[in-house]
């Protein structure tokens, strides 16, 4: 296989990385190197708009003299760069201070196991090919309705790469990966409203992403949906987040329980271990060996094993999100999250996404969140947001220029339902969520 | 001039052993298809970061970046490659790829001829070096203790510290042949403050197109962490915030942000060309208050935003975007000022040689009015002063815009009275400017610490403004 070789061929220029930092003094280090090629086309008005051929490369090294350490990266992957690279990082390490928690893995936390995870599908998409597909995609989207007068485009991304890493410790790894989509984004005018929204598909494998048509449609309807949009009086009421606006939430729990935050104090759940911080219905987990999944990996940015784990049971933390240097500060172990999570998912309940608009009853439903307006630190959340009035279950019409208030630790606290309206194409599956009550400010 | 281009040509093309006739040959290639434009971009750039924390410095990286972007418009078609590698055969395959895009047309020949002459704003200088790694070191240590000093109540105290070193070389496919040599530094200071069980963080930090003494002149450094620590105290006494639309005045400086959010991008070539702006067709036209004259003016010397030439080698320039309320203009950049039928303002810029130029914002800020900004306060029954934001985001279709506010008050009875929690602000980008009832004399720039994102392209921006008041934002807080 020729992935194979270019694989062996890499692990050597990895392997070369360690040995010069051996040479120049370190006492351990890690290395990491990528490289992807890629191709984008857009389509707007029926035309091309862009052809695009990607072709990226980097190496990254840290070195430990002791407990002191210094990283330096480049895109250049030749001999005399790797040395230079190599040594900037010692002068850097030169510099910085002891620290006692620093340095590479426990080694017997290193992954031993290398499954399959069918990450790698290549797609023998060419531009023509591509091309087509985008306006295949586009068309659908812009003859679905005469409302729809404009449109951003629609594209085609296909992305191969490889990754390898290794360490002093004698870890020396690497896989190759793809990622594919396809998204339309277009507009749409009544009288002087005008709007704009999108829709996409993310895949390993081309032939799991949304056919051209359904996404056009999607973009369309979403779209011509949002028109007229108005904002709400200030009141408290239930929030609906759909799907796609759920895996913030998460997103941000998942952030508050993270090792840097955890050990800089800036978290709001701190000291949260073993405590109630979801309903007990709630159980999230990290699926992280699923096969062709898009946040799958056998081990972390540092070559710690991944483990399928439990992160809430009965709505209670059970772990924190840790890689070597956070979970030594707290006094733990690695959890194989340097990187983050994978495939982070919260059981589904029954309701669809009908079910959910009927439990919401009377209330929002929120579609797109806008801006940051959330403080780890305190949990504070003040958020831009647009979607729905709900009542009785039934969508009354579009709501924009408002926005949501609330504490996270409480809305956490208050979900009363998870769909099963599962949004599979990011690393955090969710279906949509409702939350009791937060603060709607407008007109 | 011809000083900065061998200056350039040293950094960018000597270490891969390209010569000015490799340039012609690649740029001949793309010139054998009927092209608009077309150009290569050559970029080399060095940046460094240190990180000092828990009283300790605990990081430091050093990163090389390079490569070329070669590119092929034709129409509204553009055909795009890039490679890491600056070697002649890759980047012949490049243009080979990129040219298929248009059609095959007459076989046009490019000589390098010149190199126009532009003013600069910022100095030649690579800024990693400026200081030796013990003063960097030691500049971090004297920022945390003396910052640590400030108050008992701070828990943690963050300093960073990071340069980059950027040479970049535009070939245009009428010979032109442009550089320049952007120097960048940046530095922050955020803080953790306890008291009773409650935390809250404040942070502060600035820089500029310069070196890294420009964190030591006027203790800049030192007064990034007594401004963090003022925050974060600030905070620890803040209430809930208003919910609902009311009377704001945003304080002068950073929270310009109003302007680089409500209508900077929504003035951007690209979405008017292509009529998917609120703003779209509507030149001539008011959008604001006759107190409101907004500008683009990527020539402000040392700014984090500004440049000499943008990233299709166009000399920058002061743009008027609204003037006394009027709409004038927007930012362009080559492709859609030709597509528009008007000249590039100077704002084609891109992220790196692996990204399209797109029009984009530099130093976008409002001219200074009349009043006193005791005066504008004063004016204001019930309302909220908002002094300091995080970040915002538009959706330039709708023209809803938000920005979140990090530092507000309430103003009861023209005082500032109690500090309140931090709130996201919405509005309407189109009539928000409108509802400006008050300009103050006061006219500041921000600290230098903006970074836009667009597309999934980040680039360092400025923005500024006097206090203004705005009569009715809808303002996100919890209490009703
Ligand atoms: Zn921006």
């Amino acid at each position: 296989m020729q992935n194979q070789e270019q694989i062996n061929q890499l692990k050597n220029t990895v392997q070369d990385l360690l040995d010069e930092a051996k040479k120049q003094g370190a006492t351990a280090a890690e290395a990491g190197l990528s490289q992807d090629n890629g191709l984008s086309v857009s389509v707007r008005l029926g035309e091309v708009e862009t052809l695009e051929y990607h072709c990226d490369q980097g190496l990254g090294v840290t070195v430990y003299f002791g407990q002191r350490k210094g990283s330096a990266s480049t895109t250049d992957l030749s001999p005399a760069s790797i040395k230079e690279t190599v040594s900037a990082a010692c002068s850097i390490a030169r510099f910085t201070s002891e620290d006692s928690f620093s340095g590479l893995p426990e080694q017997q936390l290193l992954a031993t196991e290398f499954h399959d995870l069918e990450l790698y599908h290549p797609w023998d998409v060419n531009a023509d090919k591509a091309i087509s597909l985008a306006t295949e995609c586009e068309d659908a989207a812009r003859s679905f309705h005469p409302e729809i007068s404009n449109s951003e485009g629609a594209s085609v991304n296909s992305h191969q790469g490889i990754r390898v890493m290794g360490n002093s410790l004698g870890f020396l790894q690497g896989y190759a990966a793809t990622r594919h989509s396809l998204s339309c984004s277009v507009l749409a005018q009544r009288g002087d409203s005008m709007q704009r929204d999108y829709w996409y598909s993310v895949a390993r494998n081309a032939l799991h992403l949304e056919s051209a048509v359904s996404i056009g449609n999607k973009a369309a309807e979403r779209t011509l949906r949002r028109l007229e949009g108005r904002s709400l009086s200030t009141r408290q009421c239930p929030v609906l987040y759909c799907a796609e606006t759920a895996s913030g939430l998460l997103g941000s729990f998942i952030g508050a329980i993270s090792g840097g935050n955890l050990y800089r104090k800036s978290s709001f759940l701190l000291d949260a271990l073993g405590s109630q911080v979801f309903p007990e219905f709630v159980r999230i987990h990290e699926q992280p060996h699923l096969k062709a999944a898009l946040g799958s990996a056998a081990y972390d940015g540092e070559g710690v094993a991944t483990k399928p784990r439990d992160i809430i049971t009965g709505g209670i933390l059970q772990g924190y999100v840790l890689g070597t240097y956070s979970a030594r500060k707290l006094g733990m172990q690695s959890t194989g999250n340097a990187g983050g999570v994978h495939n982070l998912t919260i059981d589904p309940g029954t309701l669809d996404f009908d079910g959910m608009l009927k439990a919401l009853n009377t209330g929002l439903l929120v579609t797109e969140l806008m801006g940051q307006g959330v403080n780890m630190v305190n949990g504070d959340y003040s958020r831009g947001a647009a979607g729905f009035w709900v009542e009785n279950g039934q969508i009354q019409y579009p709501v924009e220029e408002i926005t949501i208030a609330g504490n996270l630790k409480d809305m956490l606290k208050n979900i009363v339902a998870v769909g099963n309206d599962v949004d599979y194409r990011g690393n955090i599956r969710t279906g949509s969520i409702l939350v009791e009550q937060l603060s709607i400010a407008g007109e | 001039m011809t000083d900065l281009l061998n200056l350039v040509r040293q950094a960018v093309l000597t270490p891969s052993g390209l010569q000015d006739g490799d340039i012609e040959k690649i740029m001949n290639c793309l010139l054998s298809a009927s092209v608009d434009d077309a150009d290569i971009y050559f970029q080399s750039s060095h940046s460094e970061s240190w990180v000092m924390e828990g009283g300790i410095i605990k990081e430091g990286s050093h990163s090389i970046e390079q490569g070329a972007g070669v590119r092929a418009v034709s129409g509204e078609k553009t055909g795009f490659a890039y490679s890491d590698r600056i070697e002649l055969p890759v980047l012949l395959e490049a243009a080979g790829n990129v040219k298929a895009i248009v059609r095959h047309g007459q076989q046009a020949q490019m000589g390098i001829i010149k190199t126009a002459k532009w003013p600069r704003y910022y100095p030649i200088v690579n800024p990693l070096p400026s200081l030796a790694t013990n003063q960097k070191i030691d500049l971090l240590k004297t920022v945390d203790s003396e910052t640590r000093k400030l108050d008992p109540r701070i828990e943690e105290v963050i300093v960073s510290l990071s340069g980059t070193y950027e040479n970049i070389l535009v070939a245009n496919q009428d010979g032109s042949l442009s550089a320049d040599v952007r120097p960048l530094v940046r530095m922050n200071v955020s803080v953790i403050v306890e008291e009773n069980g409650r935390r809250e963080q404040g942070s502060m930090g600035g820089g500029g197109r310069s070196d890294y003494n420009y964190f030591i002149e006027q203790d800049r450094a030192l007064n990034y962490g007594k401004e963090a620590v003022r925050q974060a105290l600030v905070n620890l006494e803040a209430g809930e915030a208003p919910a609902g639309n009311m009377t704001v005045v945003l304080g002068p400086g950073w929270p310009g942000i109003l302007l680089h959010e409500a209508i900077g991008h929504g003035l951007e070539g690209d979405f008017n060309r292509k009529g998917t702006s609120a703003f779209s067709g509507r030149v001539g036209e008011r959008v604001a208050s006759d107190l409101c004259t907004v500008v683009d003016d990527g020539t402000l010397p040392g700014r984090r935003g500004s440049l000499s030439i943008d990233d299709e080698g166009t000399p920058t320039e002061q743009t008027i975007l609204i003037e006394n309320g009027i709409l004038k203009g927007y930012m362009q950049d080559k492709l859609n000022a030709r597509l528009m039928g008007v000249k590039s303002t100077g704002n084609g810029r891109r992220e790196s040689y692996a990204h399209l130029p797109m029009p984009r914002m530099t130093n976008t800020y409002m001219l200074p009015g009349q009043h006193d900004p005791q005066e504008i306060i004063k004016s204001v029954k019930k309302g909220l002063f908002a002094k300091n934001f995080a970040g915002g985001q538009v959706d330039i279709t709708s023209g809803k815009f938000v920005f979140s506010a990090s530092e507000a008050y309430l103003i009861e009875d023209g005082k500032i009275t109690s500090p309140v929690k931090g709130a996201t602000l919405i509005g309407n980008g189109p009539d928000v400017l409108t509802k400006v009832s008050m300009v103050g004399n006061d006219l500041q720039l921000d600290s230098g610490v903006g970074t836009c994102g667009k597309d999934g392209q980040s680039v360092p921006v400025g923005v500024g403004q006097p206090t203004l008041k705005i009569d009715g934002l809808t303002v996100g807080g919890t209490s009703v």
